[in-house]
């Protein structure tokens, strides 16, 4: 039994809690991921530890809804409880004073690649950050990312805020404008670690992505989360879920992470019903 | 009952499992074996010859006092039976279930060697149901506490066994484990038709009220490191029964399309995650009917999951399996359940490719025909590919299931634990020593993939161990 201590949103549909867990807190490092289920008939999904504050024994992770478990989640206020939290998993991220870093994230992926920035500028880098979304109200961590920036980009899809374009356009521009760029950390939708995949590889720029394969139990023992480094099939949750983004195969992720696409819909109206079907009963009650 | 004949005891024909209906049970998740009653267990016990030196005992890894047990059947004293397992097996419930007996005690029961052995793995089950039916489970006396602590890392059969004995003894015990639910294998790999996790819970609550102490969600490497444990939590002494919850694939092409699954994956989807009963249970499964569904392997993972594929609806459940039934390392009764449920057996035949589609999804496979050749280290034996045999088959969902290595998490962050070349943890055999100062090991994580006796039997050596280690100092 895990409490929240703290719980806001950040952006529609996207929020953040700080949940206590005393000995995650003391022993995560950037890059680490919890599993999580949130009650007795839950799945286990995984969530980057975004943040952790080793005095208060609490742990911070940032959910965006887009399904059944993450929505649920994302109903859960301050003083509530989460069944079950457990880590930290995954390999942290590899971290050294490579120079020039850029740090890249996509969407949530932005709450992923956080606590990398922040250990690429405590490891002496220069770093900058490009941070996507698709409009202004969906930009997160705006002012922790400038914290930790020596150079901090917002693009937004739409042009509703910062850079009109992809982090993509604006990485080729960095690029073009002649900085030396010595490692590149992108995490975000698949498709976009594969676009900056593409931008760095002929530039041969070491990049590193986060992949997010799904899960079960993260320890190593379902195989389910393999991916294919250079051909060969690894576990993201015991072996990654950092990689070497030049290697990855991107296609057989997306396509892997389709797998229960008619199952996530189907659960998601399930849940839905449920709550408008709860929601009546409260308003129900409210006018009795 | 000893009016009766050893003659007339061997006269009694052995008593077979009353069993749900293939056809039926081959669609629920429901036990298949449905037990003895008391009057068939009191004929069975019957059946015993009492041999004044019985075989039977030294075929049991544990050496349950097997023909007294069996005495206090025939005599109608079901819970002095059980009482008298306990003695030697924590888990009657569910070794009576999952042991091998064929090739283990009952495989060394004289009245086998002509005709049918006495069920012994039946009527130890059928008393550890009746004592954990009637309520009367006495939690086993706890001596008082003697201030020592110990950890135990994982909560299948090995640590199970030996987190009871040491609690006995008066330690102060912890039980760490990774997933969600305590049980290991037991819970996430064995499913509910063989094992009902009912049984694997009462056991836990058991060991609960004898105050043994219950950690999950903690993944020991992770949370604490094994050095950490004795240094900065106080324990005075480690076990390590984390199992080999590892699976291999087949290192063949296609094996990351979608539909392709390990049996560790299937299986835990199903069992703990309970994706049988999607969407009331969020995890979800492929829905197999009218799908076919091909298992490879010819161990009991295998058939758990590909009878498991049935009860998913399937329309065909194949078994491909490289070498001939005689060979197939599951239990028998498993085997035999299985075809009894319409699994389709392609034996000697191998797998060479898995076959996609353009959205990554398995269409087929190709297979090869093998042919046995001679023995190899194994005693086995050795499966060759027959050339140009090569065939394909359309398949929907593939589970391989070719067995586990041992997880890395505990030895990678504790390098002074020696480990062979598989990886599995180098212990003394008599002691279950690791090569670690207070650190003992024993279950799958020391033998590799074995069996649930095995197991516990480990458990209990380690348990004995470490409390001489505690009591005297000397390593
Ligand atoms: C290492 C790692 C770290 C992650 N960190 C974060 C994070 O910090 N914040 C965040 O919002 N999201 C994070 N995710 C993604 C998050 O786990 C998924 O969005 C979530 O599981 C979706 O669950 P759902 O039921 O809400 O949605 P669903 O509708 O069930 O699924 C939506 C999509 O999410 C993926 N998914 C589904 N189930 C799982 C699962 N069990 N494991 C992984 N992916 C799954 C699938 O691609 C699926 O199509 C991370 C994923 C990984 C692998
Ligand atoms: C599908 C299947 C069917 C089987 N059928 C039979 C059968 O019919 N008969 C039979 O005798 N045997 C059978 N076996 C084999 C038998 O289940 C195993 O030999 C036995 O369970 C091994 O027990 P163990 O205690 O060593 O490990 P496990 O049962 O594997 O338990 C290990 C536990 O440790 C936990 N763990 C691992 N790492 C850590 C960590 N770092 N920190 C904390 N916890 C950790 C795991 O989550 C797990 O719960 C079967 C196995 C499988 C997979
Ligand atoms: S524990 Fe297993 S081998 Fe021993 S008597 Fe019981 S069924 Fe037979
Ligand atoms: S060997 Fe068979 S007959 Fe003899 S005591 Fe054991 S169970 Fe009874
Ligand atoms: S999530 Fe099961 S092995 Fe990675
Ligand atoms: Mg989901």
């Amino acid at each position: 039994m895990f409490k929240i201590i703290e719980a806001r949103f950040l952006a529609e549909n996207i929020k953040l809690f700080e949940i206590e867990a005393p000995r995650i807190a003391k022993k995560r490092k950037a890059g680490q991921f919890v599993i999580v289920r949130i009650h007795e008939h839950g799945e286990r999904i995984p969530l980057t530890i975004a943040d952790s504050d080793v005095e208060k024994g609490t742990i911070t992770i940032i959910v965006q809804g887009v399904g059944k478990t993450t929505r649920e989640l994302n109903l859960k206020k301050k003083g509530d409880i989460i069944l079950d939290v457990v880590g930290p998993l995954g390999q942290p991220s590899h971290i050294e004073n490579f120079g020039t870093a850029v740090s890249i994230g996509g969407g949530v992926g932005t709450a992923i690649a956080y606590p990398t920035a922040v250990a690429l500028k405590q490891a002496g880098n220069y770093v900058i950050t490009i941070n996507g979304a698709r409009n202004k109200d969906l930009v997160i961590l705006e002012e922790e990312m400038k914290a930790v920036s020596d150079e901090a980009y917002i693009t937004t899809d739409d042009g509703s805020y910062g850079y009109h374009g992809f982090v993509t356009d604006k990485l080729q521009e960095l690029i073009d404008q002649g900085k030396k760029i010595d490692f590149v950390l992108a995490i975000g939708p698949i498709p976009m670690m594969k676009a900056v995949a593409d931008v760095t590889r002929p530039y041969g720029i070491k990049t590193v992505v986060s992949l997010n394969p799904i899960m079960v139990d993260g320890t190593g023992m379902c195989g389910g989360c393999r991916v294919l480094i250079d051909g060969k099939a690894q576990f993201a949750c015991v072996d990654g879920p950092e990689f070497d983004a030049h290697k990855v195969d991107f296609k057989n992720l997306a396509d892997r992470n389709k797998m229960y696409h008619k199952y996530e819909q189907e659960a998601l109206k399930h849940f839905e019903e449920k709550c408008k079907l709860t929601e009546k009963i409260n308003t129900l009650e409210q006018a009795e | 009952m000893n009016q009766l004949t050893p003659k007339e005891r061997m006269k009694i024909p052995r008593h077979s499992m009353i069993e749900q209906d293939p056809a039926e049970r081959s669609r629920n998740f429901s036990e298949v074996n449905l037990g003895y009653t008391p009057e068939l267990a009191i004929e069975e016990a019957q059946r015993c010859l009492q041999c004044p030196k019985p075989t039977c005992v030294a075929g049991c890894p544990v050496n349950i006092q097997i023909k007294d047990f069996i005495t206090l059947i025939a005599e109608g004293d079901f819970i002095g039976a059980v009482k008298k397992i306990k003695e030697d097996n924590a888990l009657p419930a569910i070794c009576g279930r999952v042991c091998p007996q064929e090739e283990q005690c009952e495989e060394a029961c004289v009245v086998g060697k002509r005709g049918e052995p006495v069920a012994i793995g039946y009527l130890e089950r059928f008393v550890a149901d009746y004592e954990r039916e009637s309520g009367k489970i006495d939690v086993p006396e706890v001596k008082v506490s003697n201030g020592k602590k110990v950890a135990i890392v994982g909560s299948g059969p090995a640590g199970l066994s030996c987190a009871k004995d040491l609690r006995e003894k008066g330690y102060e015990v912890t039980v760490f484990e990774a997933l969600h639910e305590l049980g290991g294998v037991l819970v996430y790999g064995i499913p509910e038709f063989r094992l009902p996790k009912e049984i694997v819970r009462t056991e836990i609550d058991g060991l609960k009220r004898m105050g043994v102490k219950f950690e999950t969600d903690a993944i020991i490497g992770r949370v604490f490191t094994v050095d950490e444990l004795m240094e900065e939590e106080g324990y005075d002494a480690v076990f390590l029964g984390v199992g080999a919850g590892l699976p291999w694939f087949l290192g063949i092409e296609g094996e990351n399309l979608n539909g392709v699954y390990s049996a560790n994956e299937f299986l835990t989807r199903v069992n703990l995650m309970k994706a049988y009963q999607f969407p009331e249970y969020d995890s979800p499964i492929l829905d197999c009917h009218n799908k076919n569904v091909a298992v490879f392997g010819g161990g009991n993972t295998a058939m758990d999951a590909v009878r498991t594929s049935l009860r998913l609806g399937a329309k065909n459940a194949y078994i491909v399996y490289r070498r001939s039934e005689k060979e197939m390392p599951a239990r028998v009764e498993e085997i035999k359940h299985a075809k009894e449920e319409g699994v389709q057996f392609m034996l000697l035949t191998n797998p060479v490719r898995l076959i996609g589609d353009d959205e990554g999804w398995l269409k087929g496979m190709e297979l090869i025909k093998m042919e046995l050749g001679e023995p190899d280290e194994s005693g086995r034996r050795r499966p060759i590919p027959i050339e140009g045999s090569n065939f394909t088959v359309d398949i929907d969902v593939a589970v391989i299931a070719i067995g586990n290595g041992p997880n890395p998490l505990v030895t990678q962050t504790t390098p002074e634990i020696e480990t062979s070349r598989r990886g599995t943890i180098v212990v003394d055999p008599e002691t279950m020593k690791t090569s670690k100062k207070g650190v003992f090991a024993g279950g799958d994580i020391v033998t590799g993939g074995a069996t649930v006796i095995l197991a516990m039997g480990a458990g209990r050596k380690a348990a004995a161990a470490i409390d001489h280690y505690l009591q005297n100092g000397a390593w």
